[in-house]
């Protein structure tokens, strides 16, 4: 009896040890060279300090010395998964500064070159994410067919990923022969593929137990942190840019938002995010199909195109929906063809400072799980 | 509603704070504001029912030539209006109010201000460098910004 006291006393003046872990820079589940300093007590996570800035090039400065078409390079290689969707709000801003309207023709490429890019990412990024929660052959289905796509890009662009395809007021290329039949195709692929990824891996009750109820994150807090795209559509909030504050010619163009509806789990979790990105895979899929039908065949694609880009004085911000939320380019012009000041303002940079807030109170592997969730490119984060 | 309505309604609420609204094409409108009232006006603007801006897009800092700026772009998610505030400082003194504690995005934005253009501000809990290495010197993003020749005793070749 006495020697039972004893242990009880002794148990109750344990203490756990907090420790300090370093995930990263060099890791294959941060995706991309992002260092997160971790506080776990046992296998709770207690604290997630980010430290960034490993992919830093200063892409802000050397704008300043740059023309302004010399930038459109430069652009491609912030998020460097979807590239095409980078490039559009830079050039919106420059033709709202010089006030360009666009030929339709280019305006219906550009939608489609846009949404196929948007599937590519979202392909990645749910991919990435059931590699995350050890998920193999999904992985495999989706590179398959981003495949596809990238090869569609390649023909219109010339490079596989960093496209520089956009021009101020027009595009560098027209569209290949036998352009429309590739996009309806690949657009009978994604669906393929989606369905099968649909039992595999989004219904499958493992992966279920694993994302769902898993760093909820709360329309209120969405917001004031700024979250954009599928983290903040995930946690329920009806909002996107492309219905919301229209730009280009979504508004010929019928399409839903699909938020998070909390089917599994809870509104706001890893499972719903996830979600979010398959079905906006869908939506773009009758986008492009509506865009394929409607793009006229005649005119030219750079007719409008200046042969220097001179805006007059002034500043403008314009966003647009990227696949990882909102990008926006704030653009100061002084007159000369040499921008004054252009910051980014990147989807990845504000989503992932929402981490340390989300993450506390989850088991370590689940801390990855919310990173893969969010999804970052750290091309945009550090820039 | 529009940038001009906000601007009246700011302008009999807080007064000689709000001192300039600029509509000149094809800049998108925008409104200057004393440096010192920021957070009261931001308060004001997040919390009344008439204006709900409660979505900060962007937040830039400027290197205006003898004075820093900071640009700040806001949204309504209620109300879908967008406004333009801007705020100045001398860069002998280059003191602005943090807004951190009303939208908390802006807490990374305001370390990226400081970090690159070496804006300081008061208030923000932990203003310290978030892209460039903790111990590096000066603020890349001034226009007056050299290069260092050396970093931890390496030399920086370009």
């Amino acid at each position: 009896m006495s020697d039972k006291k004893r242990l009880d006393l002794e148990y109750s003046q344990l203490e756990s040890d907090r420790m300090r872990i370093n995930v990263g820079p060099q890791h294959p589940s941060t995706h991309g060279v992002l260092r997160l300093e971790v506080e776990v007590e046992g296998e709770i996570v207690t604290e997630v300090v980010p430290h960034l800035g490993y992919l830093h090039r200063c892409f802000e400065k050397h704008c300043e010395k740059m023309t302004y078409l010399q930038v459109i390079p430069y652009i491609d290689r912030l998020d460097y998964i979807s590239a095409m969707n980078n490039e559009w709000p830079y050039v919106m801003a420059l033709e709202k500064l010089m006030d360009i309207k666009v030929p339709d023709k280019v305006e219906y490429i550009r939608v489609i070159m846009a949404e196929l890019n948007r599937i590519a990412n979202h392909q990645i990024a749910v991919a990435t994410f059931g590699l995350d929660a050890g998920a193999f052959t999904p992985f495999l289905f989706f590179f398959r067919d981003r495949e596809y796509i990238i090869w569609i890009l390649e023909k219109m662009s010339g490079a596989r990923l960093l496209y520089n395809y956009f021009r101020v007021g027009g595009l560098a290329a027209d569209v290949y022969p036998g352009f429309k039949e590739d996009c309806l195709n690949i657009v009978k692929q994604v669906r393929k593929t989606n369905a099968e990824v649909m039992d595999l891996l989004i219904y499958n009750k493992i992966f279920i137990q694993r994302s769902a109820n898993v760093g909820v994150l709360s329309p209120d807090v969405a917001i004031n942190f700024a979250c954009s795209g599928p983290v903040l559509r995930g946690s329920g909030v009806k909002f996107d840019l492309r219905k919301d504050d229209p730009y280009s010619i979504y508004d010929r163009f019928d399409f839903d938002i699909p938020v998070g509806l909390g089917e599994v789990g809870v509104v706001g979790d890893c499972w719903n995010r996830n979600m979010v990105r398959v079905n906006e895979m869908e939506q773009s899929c009758r986008i492009i199909e509506q865009a394929i039908a409607q793009m006229p065949d005649e005119g030219d694609v750079k007719a409008l195109v200046p042969k220097r880009i001179k805006p007059p004085k002034g500043e403008v911000y314009m966003r647009a929906e990227n696949p990882k939320g909102e990008l926006g380019f704030y653009i100061v012009s002084n007159g000369t063809d040499k921008p004054e000041r252009i910051k980014a303002r990147g989807a990845s940079f504000v989503n992932l400072s929402v981490i340390p807030e989300i993450s506390k109170g989850y088991m370590f592997a689940d801390l990855i799980l919310i990173l893969g969730s969010i999804d970052i490119v750290l091309g945009e984060v550090d820039r | 509603m529009l940038p001009n309505e906000i601007y009246d309604k700011l302008k009999t609420e807080f007064g000689d704070a709000v001192i300039e609204f600029d509509n000149k094409q094809p800049t998108d409108s925008f409104i200057v504001i004393n440096t010192e009232n920021l957070f009261d006006i931001c308060h004001t603007l997040r919390d009344k029912n008439e204006f709900l801006f409660d979505y900060l897009m962007c937040l830039s800092g400027m290197d205006l030539g003898e004075n820093v700026g900071v640009v700040y772009h806001l949204y309504s998610m209620t109300h879908k209006h967008k406004l333009v505030l801007k705020v100045t400082a001398p860069k002998t003194d280059p003191r602005v109010p943090s807004v951190e504690m009303i939208w908390r995005t802006a807490d990374w934005h305001e370390r990226e201000a400081y970090d690159l253009i070496g804006i300081q501000f008061e208030g923000h809990r932990n203003l310290i460098r978030i892209l460039c290495p903790y111990d590096w010197e000066g603020h890349p993003l001034r226009k007056d910004y050299e290069a260092p020749e050396y970093y931890h005793d390496m030399k920086v070749s370009y």
